[in-house]
């Protein structure tokens, strides 16, 4: 918190100090870079020691010691066999995958019509998107979960992936931002060369939107994959419809208090989505920036 | 589009409205899974959720009760601890955020070596799913375990037991947004880099210090973005569910085994938020009429934010197309 403000108290400090400009200079770079580097500490601080504690011995990781006495790589093997991880993880991987897939299906045409075309109560349309994507899901949750448990899903995760095929509000918003900046021209173009609304979409703004459709696919996915809220909601107490996220917070009161099996359980949530951040890194950091309006 | 097709052939009007109605036809096709989604689930439950407040309903019987739900509310203590922890959370948390977050972008914009890499290691932890960051906060932050102690102890300050102690567990939390400030300061970087670079040159050489560059400059022309990301950053706030539930679960060690119950708050209700008390009493003691009367108040206050963020967006959306 302090150092918010620290870059330019310090800025000023050596103006007094210092004579030269070049030497005032040099300790305002000093200055910013030691912020920096201690900032990385603490922002990697607990990322380092969750994969310290992860090698640890059960008792090691009861006391407050920082480095493993010895590396325990079977932490690792161990927590599949005290949990059932891979119905987990596969459960997981079906949420995601199905509910990006069907979001991005159903989100895409809403977006571009949203984007491209005009038509009466265009505005209102838009103004309800940000309505549904700002208000709280638990506002609505009652009657839906009464809908859903009349069809006899509640107890699975379907009724968190079957509403993905009726477009889903931040993707439609995010898209939305990015065509809007596809300049007209193009499309006008491929209709001149006879391109119907339906081609030129596929054809021509979707290769465009290549960067947009991937980061809102992403941020879909990982949403999926650290779900809790909707997982608690719906899988129920049956653990083979249970999510990563699901059992991860049961996962430390169900075996007493193995710590260093509860964090080796914690990287194996985290792994997936930090492995596809360093392969993407700039899709994430271009779709994050159109969540903020300029 | 329409109107440029429009223009072009520039007709008489009966075609002009016939060409309208099949650019109103054509936009009611692509929108059609968002208006089915929309009334299926949005406006219906939100009407129904009107007409549950008024009953006691447990999935089995249904009984109208008028107003005794709402009368409930009033005499509900759980519920009005609840409201203010996510009061709590919304002065305190919400602007640390922003601040932080502002900060952070700002000191990687001036940086001369390695920005990338430092944007990169501020990002990374905003990543990390939500229950695995708050277990290893929880393990991080407890005095008997974590390093936290360790280090604090070494300096010579005793470490409270975050998540142990109720004057201490919503600072742990707090402690834990902003370690993953990392989305709101990329948007803030882009938002700083979009300042134009002649406004800065030309303070300079009228001798205004960096502060002053700042508090003139950069802060007036990224307002709206800050403004934009307090008030969502309020809304998402008031939704505040997973980091609380998993904290309290953890620190107090209940098991989620048939036969016990686990109630949301621990350590003594101070991390109970509002929509967890909605959860509680809706899905867990199936209190489900009282439950939408929690449900239609959330609406009501994210309603008063949602609104804002809109005025803000009616100028935004009608500048283009």
């Amino acid at each position: 918190m302090t150092a918010t403000l620290a870059p330019e108290t310090i800025a000023r400090r050596p103006a007094a100090s210092t004579r030269s400009p070049r030497g005032r200079a040099l300790l305002y770079w000093i200055a910013k870079h030691a912020i920096a580097v201690a900032l990385s500490i603490m922002f990697l601080g607990p990322l380092v020691f969750i994969i310290l504690t992860a090698f640890m011995s059960n008792r090691q990781a009861l006391t407050s010691q920082l480095w493993p006495q010895t590396w325990n790589w079977s932490n690792f093997a161990d927590i599949f066999e005290k949990a059932p991880l891979l119905t987990w993880i596969s459960n997981t991987v079906m949420y995601s995958v199905l509910a990006t897939a069907f979001m991005l299906v159903s989100s895409i045409p809403v977006a571009y019509a949203l984007a491209k075309f005009r038509f009466r109560g265009r505005k209102l349309a838009f103004l309800l998107v940000i309505t549904t994507m700002m208000l709280p899901p638990q506002v609505v949750a009652v009657p839906i979960y009464l809908v859903w448990a009349r069809f006899h899903l509640t107890g699975t995760l379907w009724p968190l992936i079957i509403p993905m095929l009726l477009g889903d509000a931040f993707s439609i918003f995010l898209l939305r931002q990015f065509l809007v900046t596809i300049p007209r021209e193009y499309s006008d173009a491929a209709r001149v060369d006879g391109c119907g609304e339906f081609r030129t979409l596929i054809r021509v703004i979707l290769p465009m939107a290549r960067p947009a459709i991937a980061a809102v696919g992403l941020f879909q996915f990982f949403f999926c994959w650290n779900d809790y809220y909707g997982p608690l909601l719906y899988a129920g107490t049956d653990q083979s419809h249970w999510t990563l996220s699901l059992g991860l917070a049961a996962f430390k009161s169900q075996h007493s208090t193995q710590w260093n099996l509860t964090m080796a359980a914690t990287i194996l949530a985290m792994a997936p989505v930090i492995v596809v951040f360093f392969f993407a890194q700039k899709v994430f950091i271009e779709g994050v920036k159109l969540t903020g309006v300029k | 589009m329409a109107t440029a097709t429009l223009g072009r052939r520039g007709k008489a009007a009966p075609f002009r409205t016939r060409e309208r109605r099949r650019a109103n036809l054509r936009a009611l096709l692509y929108l059609s899974p968002w208006i089915v989604g929309f009334g299926v689930f949005f406006a219906y439950p939100l009407i129904s959720t009107v007409y549950f407040s008024f009953q006691r309903y447990d999935m089995f019987t249904l009984e109208p009760v008028g107003l005794l739900n709402w009368k409930y509310f009033l005499r509900d203590d759980a519920a009005w601890t609840s409201i203010k922890n996510t009061l709590w959370l919304v002065v305190v948390m919400v602007p640390l955020r922003v601040v932080f977050g502002l900060g952070v972008a700002q000191l990687v914009t001036k940086l001369k070596a390695g920005a990338g890499v430092f944007r990169t290691i501020f990002y990374l932890p905003s990543l990390v799913p939500l229950v695995a960051g708050t277990l290893g906060f929880v393990y991080l932050l407890n005095p008997g375990t974590g390093p936290v102690q360790a280090i604090l102890g070494a300096v010579g300050i005793p470490s409270p037991d975050w998540f142990g102690d109720p004057a201490w567990s919503k600072w742990g939390l707090t402690l834990l947004a902003l370690w993953s400030v990392g989305d709101l300061m990329v948007i803030f970087m882009a938002a700083l880099l979009d300042v134009p670079k002649q406004l800065y040159e030309a303070a300079a050489l009228d001798g205004a210090s960096a502060w002053q560059q700042f508090t003139r400059i950069t802060l007036p022309v990224i307002r709206p973005v800050v403004m934009f990301s307090a008030v969502t950053g309020v809304i998402q706030t008031l939704q505040y569910f997973t980091q609380a539930m998993v904290a309290a679960r953890v620190a107090s060690g209940a098991t989620d085994s048939a036969g016990s119950v686990f109630t949301p708050g621990y350590p003594d209700g101070s991390t109970l938020t509002f929509p967890e008390w909605l959860f509680q009493e809706g899905f867990r003691d199936f209190a489900m009429g009282y439950a939408c009367v929690l449900a239609l108040i959330l609406f009501a206050v994210s309603m008063i934010f949602t609104l804002i963020l809109l005025r803000q967006f009616r100028g935004f959306s009608e500048e283009e197309a």
